[in-house]
């Protein structure tokens, strides 16, 4: 702590934690932006969404070790089995119930989400499994921080899918029709939307984040079947920061929670790393319930 | 006859383990009623004020350590200040899990009936979830995932006879026995009191029990107490019992074990979490040798769907209504519905 050279370690500790917040960050806002689509569109509190950052990870795993895929090429399907497997949810579980209350379909999400995470803990089994990318191990170095090119590759493909679906809600009809669905679902379905078709859209794109994260964080670390719980607890606690239904708010609320849990575990307990989000969480609900970034609470 | 039924109840109850050989299925009892107990608690928010708690397994773990900790005695240094507890008995533990658990309650419903729906859900989550984090790193308190070993079993002394620690199977049951009828009369008793109407009626319609002046928060916040302190005193059972207790304790898939019950049996009837109590509990022994523990998991999840699909008010209500079509508006017209229907039914 004194003198120059102890000063420079410092700073460079600092850098290396902000780095690794960033590649963090991305990932928990692709986790966040997928929930909060769905709670805003569909007022489904959805406790799948955990396992459909789980099933990213392993279908990544699956078709990389088993099948002999590519990696790019697993990646995207991963996230496209994501969209698919969300889809299918939405069709069977969600929409014979549209009309329930909010804690019926929450209910019937834990039944599921219950259902999932055992069928891939029966199918892959508890041992965690780790993804071979072809990236290089040999790290990017920029003056005193390193970072792994995988990391690398991880932010940016997560900032693209970012990007990406703000293009999506921001420039396209469906985005439109989404848009209109958050904003009024009666006005909405008389003005011509098909309702129905926007949720299953809505559920399917968000569990296709999911997966993507889970596919992106699973090359990171390892894949476990219990690693959705906290990634689902994550996103809740993402959501909750940005404001219910606020994709800006998501996106920040994801790089917050993110430099939390870094500089938490930096400086004050590594131990209570995953304790950080959660602390977060109930003191912005005690000062500012309504999210920090959501403006007049559309939804009810 | 109707009065009576609850004593002829208690009566088959307490006579289980006199008929009952097998020791592995009266193990499976105890835990059962343990959980059971929990559940019942867990229907004083979710049944009757309408609040969807998903952070109950917190005040279930809460009491099994404090109760625990307090029979074992600990030796801790906060910020210097060094604490050390000698080993209390264990009636005061568990006393103490209860006290300790109410309070928790008592805080965290102070802090989050601020909030409803889903962030009132999220909150309760993530005080779980803290819990759990803070039990797994206070290793000096909590000995961490080594997990706290050799809790002590119940002492019971009579006058005269002196005292006795209960180490057998036969004797924890009537413990967990006598626990779980007191709770649930003080549950039937709030409930059927002026406190529960007010409940009912905030979760029928907040605004409209507002304006009649409940004040929503102080009956919230006592719901949450009491529901509070009953699952710490099913955590004391647990951790006595059981006798070996680690953060597990807190993970989110026994909160949603005790949702299964309560929802399959029929939240907001007093029956209802026995009910699915006994089903979830006594449903393992026989799934056992055909199924897998994750197999078993998975028929839980599908089961869980299938009723919230098929029965949604749970299997008690749906009893209950085919019984009464078929005995006839005028029998219930003479015996008086209890209140607890009028409840359940308005809710659908």
């Amino acid at each position: 702590m004194h003198g120059p050279f102890s000063a420079s370690t410092e700073l460079d500790q600092l850098l290396q934690h902000i780095v690794n917040a960033l590649m963090l960050g991305g990932t928990y806002a692709l986790l966040g932006i997928g929930l909060t689509l769905i709670f805003g569109i569909m007022r489904v509190v959805n406790f799948t969404h955990g396992e459909l950052y789980a099933f990213g990870g392993y279908m990544i795993f699956f078709l990389t070790s088993a099948v002999g895929v590519n990696f790019y090429v697993a990646l995207v399907a991963a996230m496209a089995l994501g969209v698919v497997l969300g889809a299918l949810i939405e069709l069977v579980l969600l929409r014979p119930m549209r009309g329930a209350d909010i804690d019926t379909t929450m209910l019937i999400m834990i039944g599921c989400w219950i259902v999932l995470q055992n069928t891939e803990q029966m199918m892959w089994g508890g041992v965690a499994k780790s993804i071979v990318s072809p990236l290089t191990t040999e790290p990017l170095t920029i003056g005193p921080v390193s970072v792994a090119w995988l990391r690398v590759f991880v932010f940016g493909i997560a900032a693209l899918l970012i990007v990406g679906t703000y293009a999506l809600i921001h420039r396209t009809k469906l985005g439109k029709a989404m848009r209109a669905t958050f904003q009024d679902r009666d006005t909405a379905a008389l003005m011509g939307v098909n309702v129905n078709a926007i949720n299953t859209a809505t559920f399917a794109i968000g569990s296709g984040l999911a997966a993507a994260a889970g596919a992106l964080l699973g090359a990171v670390f390892v894949v476990t079947p219990t690693m959705g719980d906290l990634a689902a607890l994550k996103a809740f606690a993402i959501v909750i920061l940005g404001g219910l239904g606020s994709i800006k708010g998501a996106t920040i609320g994801g790089f917050i929670l993110a430099f939390v849990e870094e500089l938490g575990a930096g400086y004050i307990s590594s131990g209570y790393r995953d304790a950080m989000g959660f602390l977060l969480i109930i003191v912005v609900l005690l000062f500012k319930p309504t999210g920090l970034f959501a403006r007049a609470e559309r939804i009810g | 006859m109707r009065r009576s039924l609850p004593f002829l109840w208690i009566a088959f109850l307490a006579s289980v383990p006199l008929w009952l050989g097998d020791p592995y299925f009266l193990h499976v009892l105890i835990t059962t009623g343990i959980f059971t107990i929990a559940a019942m608690s867990l229907n004083l928010l979710l049944g009757y004020t309408g609040q969807l708690s998903l952070g109950h397994v917190a005040f279930f773990g809460i009491g099994a350590y404090t109760s625990a900790l307090t029979s074992l005695g600990f030796d801790v240094n906060i910020f210097g200040l060094r604490i050390v507890h000698e080993p209390w008995p264990v009636v005061i533990g568990f006393v103490m899990g209860i006290v300790v658990a109410g309070l928790c309650g008592y805080a965290i419903g102070k802090l989050s009936f601020k909030v409803r729906g889903a962030y009132f859900v999220i909150v309760t989550i993530s005080f779980a979830e803290v819990t759990r984090l803070v039990a797994l790193n206070w290793v000096e308190l909590t000995q961490g995932p080594l997990a706290l070993n050799n809790i002590p079993p119940f002492t019971v002394s009579f006058p005269g006879l002196g005292e006795h620690t209960l180490w057998g199977k036969v004797p924890n049951y009537y413990v967990m026995l006598v626990v779980a009828v007191l709770a649930y009369a003080v549950i039937a008793r709030l409930v059927r009191s002026r406190i529960g109407r007010a409940m009912i009626a905030l979760r029928e319609n907040e605004p409209l029990a507002t304006s009649v002046g409940i004040d929503v928060t102080r009956f919230l916040v006592l719901a949450a107490v009491v529901s509070a302190g009953i699952a710490g005193a099913a955590g004391g059972l647990y951790a006595h019992f059981v006798r070996i207790i680690d953060p597990d304790i807190f993970l989110f898939i026994y909160t949603v074990t005790m949702v299964i019950m309560v929802v399959t049996g029929g939240k907001g009837t007093l029956a209802g979490p026995i009910v699915g109590g006994l089903i979830f509990g006594i449903l393992p022994v026989f799934l056992r040798a055909y199924a897998s523990p994750v197999a078993q998991w998975i028929i839980y999840g599908v089961l869980m769907i299938l009723i919230v699909f098929f029965l949604p008010r749970g299997i008690v209500p749906a009893v209950r209504a085919w019984w009464e079509n078929r005995m006839g508006a005028a029998a219930v017209e003479r015996t008086g519905a209890p209140i607890e229907r009028a409840g359940a039914d308005a809710h659908s």
